[in-house]
């Protein structure tokens, strides 16, 4: 087949196999040389530490929120520490017989008295200065939803007027709420990196492509098409990436690493509800992913518009 | 040389300036048929290298029609000149090689922008090198090599997709005069094998090196002949330089 054969049969199909390592060298690059795979990496890094601490955050809200979806507290606010035990012991007979509880705890008077002791002191005994009201402890079978609440509330409220119903996780709402205030937060510091690190890639594909002008000139007289010039430089932008992708999650799980341990070691109930998943490591495995095609989307299209400005 | 029918190329009332200039090209009619030798000839400043490059499709005319191939390259979308800038081969006065490309390499371009695959380019590749005098340059950067090298380097790359239509802008301004007329030899083979060629010179001698070409004369902007082309006066009794040249 001749060499004119050849060339029109490639037109005819339209094919664009100008690319690869052959096609790379009209953009010669040195690997890590320049700043970009660093950029990218400190970006990714921080990506993955913001998306970590999100996800951290969102479990931590999880948790708590199932664990005292179903708890109420039933209080009895009755001045009388004789009066007061007996309504308590009647309020969870009454409760006892309800097919919506599940389970249900009297806190025992010293209990209590040991959790307050650090607002209003020890020693406040039988006959006390500041009454505490008595505690119930109630676990539904079900979500403690307003219906259920008022429907419990009414029941006792029959029998025993100091009777209040509270759904635990009410006592809990303004942590929800900074938790996710905290969530956002990390999203919109997510968000933000995203577009710093496609602002750096822009201007890496910008100046790449303006130092490289001459030659792409040619390319496109010799009739090479947009699409494969702009190949070219996502290339090189695409290798960049992948190398500050893989820095960035290894220094992101590494502070991530040191960080979890220091969180660790506190030893509380509520941060080791804050532990990643599989399916957050899988998140956060994504990021250097979602960031070279990020960049690879940012290239191409930088350079097609660059182009665009060309006859 | 074969003559053609049909046009190639034709240039309806075109005019050209940069920016805000005067014209540096006016009024140009013409009409390039297929299979022809041209000669477009003026002195520096006439606006042959804007002519070309109105040719080459590195340029839009200000004003006019051009149609290439049978199409408006005017109206042409963007999507479709490289289409069409495959079809041609461009020889360009400042030779425009790919500076950390390899000789070897730079001929290759065009056939690898193409489509073309490694296994089928080396030996055309290597061939046209050889022909060009470059043989042992294969691997040289354009940095390495001397003007003439480059010169012929950019040829190779502009002939070796075996082009519709040659574009070459002062081809032989650097190589000897035995290298240019083998060049031109060259261009005429492509010519027979019916690529039709467009040569920008001022060197008259090269003119006569070319039986029945066409002449395009411009001058100040403007084709001296309202068809465009002449036929060139029969040629003169060969001078001892000629003679020379040829052997």
């Amino acid at each position: 087949m001749s060499r004119a054969q050849l060339i029109d049969r490639s037109l005819v199909r339209d094919l664009v196999p100008f690319k690869g390592r052959r096609a790379a060298r009209l953009v010669p690059r040195n690997p890590a040389s320049g700043p970009m795979p660093w950029v990218i990496a400190i970006m990714i890094a921080l990506t993955v530490m913001a998306a970590a601490a999100g996800l951290a955050l969102g479990n931590l809200a999880d948790r708590a929120r199932t664990d005292l979806s179903g708890a109420l507290t039933v209080q009895i606010v009755e001045a009388n520490a004789k009066t007061r035990a007996a309504l308590a012991k009647r309020a969870a007979e009454i409760l006892v017989a309800d097919p919506a509880v599940a389970s249900l705890r009297v806190i025992p008077r010293e209990e209590l008295a040991e959790m307050l002791a650090p607002w209003i002191g020890s020693g406040n005994d039988e006959g006390e200065a500041v009454p505490i009201p008595a505690l119930i402890d109630v676990q539904l079978a079900n979500v403690a939803d307003t219906a259920e609440i008022a429907r419990l509330n009414a029941l006792l409220l029959d029998e025993i007027p100091q009777a209040r119903v509270d759904a635990q996780s009410d006592w809990l709402r303004p942590v929800y709420d900074a938790l996710a205030s905290l969530q956002y937060l990390a999203l919109a510091l997510i968000a933000l990196l995203a577009f710093t690190s496609a602002g750096a890639v822009w201007l890496a594909a910008r100046s790449s492509f303006n130092n490289h002008r001459k030659t792409v000139e040619i390319v496109h007289l010799l009739g090479g098409t947009d699409r494969q010039i702009a190949q070219v430089f996502q290339r090189s932008i695409t290798i960049d990436a992948l190398l500050g992708g893989a820095i960035g999650l290894i220094l992101g799980v590494l502070a991530i690493g040191v960080i979890g341990s220091q969180f660790a070691a506190i030893d509380s109930g509520m941060v080791a509800g804050g532990n990643l998943r599989q399916l957050d490591w899988l998140v956060l495995a994504a990021i250097p992913l979602a960031g070279v095609l990020l960049a690879m989307l940012t290239a191409r299209i930088t350079v097609m518009s660059a182009l665009k400005r060309m006859l | 040389m074969t003559e053609g029918t049909g046009e190639i190329v034709t240039f309806d009332n075109v005019g050209l300036r940069y920016g805000t200039e005067p014209e540096v090209l006016r009024d140009l009619c013409f009409t390039l048929h297929p299979g022809l030798f041209y000669f477009l000839t003026g002195a520096s400043g006439a606006g042959k290298t804007s002519l070309l490059k109105l040719l080459y499709l590195a340029q839009r005319p200000s004003r006019g029609a051009i149609r290439m191939f049978g199409k408006d390259t005017i109206t042409l979308p963007r999507e479709q000149l490289p289409a069409f800038r495959r079809k041609l081969g461009v020889v360009f006065q400042d030779f425009r090689l790919v500076e950390h490309l390899s000789a070897f390499d730079n001929v290759a371009l065009p056939l690898r922008v193409a489509g073309v695959r490694e296994a089928d380019l080396a030996k055309p590749v290597a061939d046209m090198l050889e022909w060009v005098g470059l043989a042992q340059r294969m691997d040289a950067v354009p940095a390495t090599m001397s003007g003439g090298e480059q010169q012929r380097v950019a040829i190779a790359r502009a002939v070796i997709g075996r082009p519709d239509l040659l574009i070459a802008d002062e081809p032989t301004g650097n190589v000897d005069p035995d290298m240019a007329l083998k060049l031109l030899q060259l261009f005429e083979r492509l010519n027979r094998l019916g690529t039709t060629v467009i040569v920008a010179t001022h060197d008259i001698h090269l003119l006569r090196q070319v039986p029945d070409s066409l002449i395009m004369r411009l001058q100040k902007g403007q084709l001296l002949d309202p068809t465009g082309a002449l036929r060139f006066p029969p040629r003169p009794a060969p001078r001892p330089a000629q003679r020379e040249g040829e052997a």
